[in-house]
């Protein structure tokens, strides 16, 4: 078996055996208990809530609408009646507002979304954004301005603990699939790639399965962070090289998470909205699982559904360990993007003390975009924005793969995301004149 | 929970790997190689690198002290520059040559740029060609290694390095004249020099050692004997009687501590493997000829330092191609 892969990059523990063998579980929610809903869960222009206090919504009932074109629809996770707008702790933006919603019914049943002529326009019905975590709208994905070839179906899911995306394409295999058909015959895409990387061998063999029943290539992947990094996938199943600040269309291809295409499966064929997605609750819990969630539950009624902490939590991570944000409450709300929650304890969290740069080279070798971030946190600590022009900050994926290796613990990664705003201001001030 | 959770930026979990552990792992593949200096020269290999090593750190913290900064003994830096010193100096060096050097490499070279990291050349060569040049009689005052199991305190009887006897020759007779062909005891260290000079084959193992956990990659060691080999073979196939046999080049003097710790050093040398490739190139080329046309016997130490000068400016022009950026500039 051929197995596909990229230049640079990094082998962390994957610490994934705790959950990547346990079924989803569905968290089960009572009449009564509130959520508290974030009203933008994209990236893009913020969403505009719909609904009022008192007001009663149904499950799948829209409750905030789109600002934008780039921008993403909410729908009611149950049937409920609406508490008031509320502030919701956010670990990116500190606060954000939220819709606070008590439940008054448990039952499966939701409102279909309206379904239109145009496939694009019932993917933005139903508020589907990229659940690999960097949740972008989806329908802008799908709505090309030039000839795309080639679709991905993005499971190499590198970040370590996560096996959310794991479990999906064991489980919902045929799901994932058929959303990712859909999308290639509504786009005319000829090309369809399904690309998994070699520590999910189980997740491979039921894809292996549907190959005589459906048409499309499977590609086994070296298990490498950052492996499912858009522009590294590209690389890794089709050789092609995405430009320095160009996007994955510019060279033909559409790639989208597994979740991503199951939550389109079900939009086109059920009208079910997005408000559920399976989190990966693992680190210092009794029992780590995989469980569907639905949008604005608490991350302490996940772990405590995970049987409690093991031990004193120190730090609790939103997201993977190598991109994921640091919750400060654990009264913050999953969303559409929460992928996973990982507890860290006190002994499990590394030495991060600051030392000199040893100029040692590793940060060189494992940057995937072919960086110098040695050099490159001198200009950015010396503020140069121009030198890092040169040296191509705009190319930094933020994968943090040079913060993971340095030896001198120095927060690489930090510094380029903090330069990469002030560089792009000053490119887009040059473009103006 | 009373205790409130802690918030960094990702990513959030590190490589085990740190700094104060690379430097240890150079001094493990040092050891072999202090383990043949000691079975060679004895109680003076002992009392040198106990000297060095006091002086060392005595310096490092003294002025970290003095400069009210954290005192980094801990990052082992300073250790690994007193062994690598050490190995630079003759094995019964006075007190005082050691002081003096000590307080150059960690003073002069390395803390006055603002410590670890900061420094453009390498410390311990820096202190090494400052006490040659100033005490040339004490620097090449060598003695005749005495196999442990024969005495650990013995009378030091002075001599000349196979390097240094093959260079007088060369001056006063315009030829090489003596036997130089003791292959095994080169190999093995059982000669004169200075205390990290003598052993190939315990550096070769350290450097080996280095490259298995990946604290150096092959780029500089290869390409240092790539570009000295191409210099010295040739010349010694054309004139024999003017050079040593490229393998007597190999195992004596310097080369293999050069090649495999002082020109690896991460600091002072270039990050990206291209870069490394180039240095590692000029470094050979330098020693190669400073050792058949300079009047010096010896050429690593300045071959290194001069190569240190071009870092900058190697990953400057070296810097490699960022993803996708080739096929933006069509």
């Amino acid at each position: 078996m051929q197995k596909h892969s990229f230049y640079g990059g990094i082998h962390p523990d994957y610490n994934k055996e705790k959950t990547a063998g346990k079924k989803i579980e569905i968290l089960p929610y009572s009449i009564g208990e509130s959520l508290t809903i974030p009203i933008t869960q994209h990236l893009g222009a913020p969403s505009k809530e719909i609904v009022k206090k008192k007001d009663v919504v149904k499950k799948g009932q829209l409750i905030a609408s789109s600002g934008g074109f780039i921008s993403s629809n909410l729908h009611s996770p149950f049937t409920g009646e609406v508490d008031g707008i509320t502030l919701a702790p956010n670990p990116i933006a500190g606060n954000v507002p939220a819709i606070k919603l008590i439940i008054k019914e448990t039952n499966d049943d939701f409102l279909k979304i309206e379904k239109f002529d145009k496939f694009q326009d019932t993917i933005s019905a139903a508020g589907i954004v990229g659940l690999g975590g960097a949740t972008f709208p989806s329908h802008v994905k799908l709505s090309p301005p030039k000839k795309v070839d080639t679709l991905i179906v993005n499971g190499a899911e590198c970040e370590p603990f996560l096996t959310c995306d794991h479990r999906l394409m064991i489980e919902n295999t045929e799901e994932i699939l058929l959303g990712a058909l859909l999308v290639k015959e509504k786009l005319s895409i000829e090309r369809l790639i399904v690309g998994i990387e070699d520590n999910k061998l189980d997740a491979y063999r039921e894809f292996e399965k549907y190959q005589t029943k459906y048409n499309f290539e499977l590609h086994l992947l070296h298990s490498k962070y950052p492996q499912g990094g858009e522009k590294q996938l590209i690389f890794a199943t089709t050789g092609r090289i995405v430009p320095e600040g160009k996007l994955p269309l510019d060279v033909g291809v559409i790639v989208h998470n597994v979740g991503t295409f199951k939550a389109i499966f079900e939009a086109w064929t059920f009208g079910k909205p997005l408000f559920e997605r399976v989190v990966t609750v693992t680190g210092a819990v009794k029992e780590p699982k995989n469980i569907l969630v639905k949008i604005g539950t608490p991350i302490s009624k996940l772990i405590d559904f995970c049987g409690g902490f093991v031990g004193k939590p120190k730090k609790i991570i939103i997201g993977g360990p190598m991109t994921g944000f640091a919750a400060s409450s654990l009264d913050t709300p999953t969303t559409k993007g929460t992928n996973g929650v990982i507890v860290l304890r006190e002994e499990d969290l590394p030495d991060i003390r600051k030392t000199s740069c040893i100029r040692c080279g590793r940060c060189v070798e494992a940057c995937p975009m072919g960086l110098v971030p040695a050099i490159m946190e001198q200009f950015s600590l010396n503020e140069m924005y121009e030198k890092l022009i040169d040296w191509h900050v705009v190319n930094c994926i933020e994968c943090g793969c040079c913060s993971y290796v340095c030896p001198s613990r120095r927060p690489l990664v930090g510094y380029f995301k903090t330069a990469k705003r002030q560089v792009m201001n000053i490119l887009r001030q040059r473009a103006q004149k | 929970m009373s205790d409130k959770l802690l918030v960094t930026f990702s990513p959030h979990i590190r490589d085990e790997m740190t700094t104060s552990k690379v430097m240890l792992h150079v001094v493990y593949a040092l050891l072999p190689a202090v383990a043949v200096s000691i079975y060679f020269f004895g109680a003076y290999a002992v009392k040198t690198y106990a000297l060095t090593i006091f002086f060392t750190l005595f310096f490092e913290y003294l002025f970290q002290k003095i400069r009210k900064r954290e005192i980094t003994l801990h990052d082992n830096s300073a250790l690994v520059t007193a062994i690598l010193l050490a190995m630079n100096l003759p094995p019964n060096s006075p007190w005082w040559l050691i002081a003096v050097g000590s307080f150059i490499a960690i003073i002069v070279s390395k803390q006055i740029y603002g410590g670890l990291g900061q420094n453009p050349f390498n410390p311990a060569l820096v202190a090494r060609v400052f006490l040659l040049i100033s005490w040339p009689a004490q620097m090449t005052a060598w003695i005749k290694p005495v196999p442990l199991h024969k005495s650990f305190f013995f009378d030091a009887v002075s001599t000349a390095t196979p390097l240094g006897q093959a260079k007088a020759e060369i001056i006063s007779h315009g030829k090489i004249v003596g036997e130089y062909n003791d292959l095994l005891n080169y190999f093995g260290g059982y000669m004169a020099g200075s205390l990290g000079e003598v052993a190939a084959f315990a550096l070769i193992l350290g450097g080996i050692y280095l490259l298995i956990k990946k604290i150096i990659s092959y780029h500089i060691p290869l390409s240092y004997l790539v570009g000295f080999l191409i210099v010295v073979v040739p010349y010694w196939v054309i004139y024999p009687e003017k050079t040593l046999n490229p393998i007597v080049h190999l195992t004596t003097g310097g080369l293999m501590l050069g090649v495999f710790f002082m020109a690896t050093d991460m600091v002072t040398s270039p990050v990206t493997k291209k870069g490394q490739v180039i240095f590692g190139f000029g470094c050979g080329l330098i020693t190669a000829i400073i050792r058949i046309f300079g009047s010096y016997p010896e050429g690593v130490s300045f071959a290194i330092l001069i190569m240190n000068a071009f870092v900058p400016l190697i990953d400057y022009y070296l810097r490699p191609k960022s993803f996708g950026e080739a096929i933006n500039e069509k």
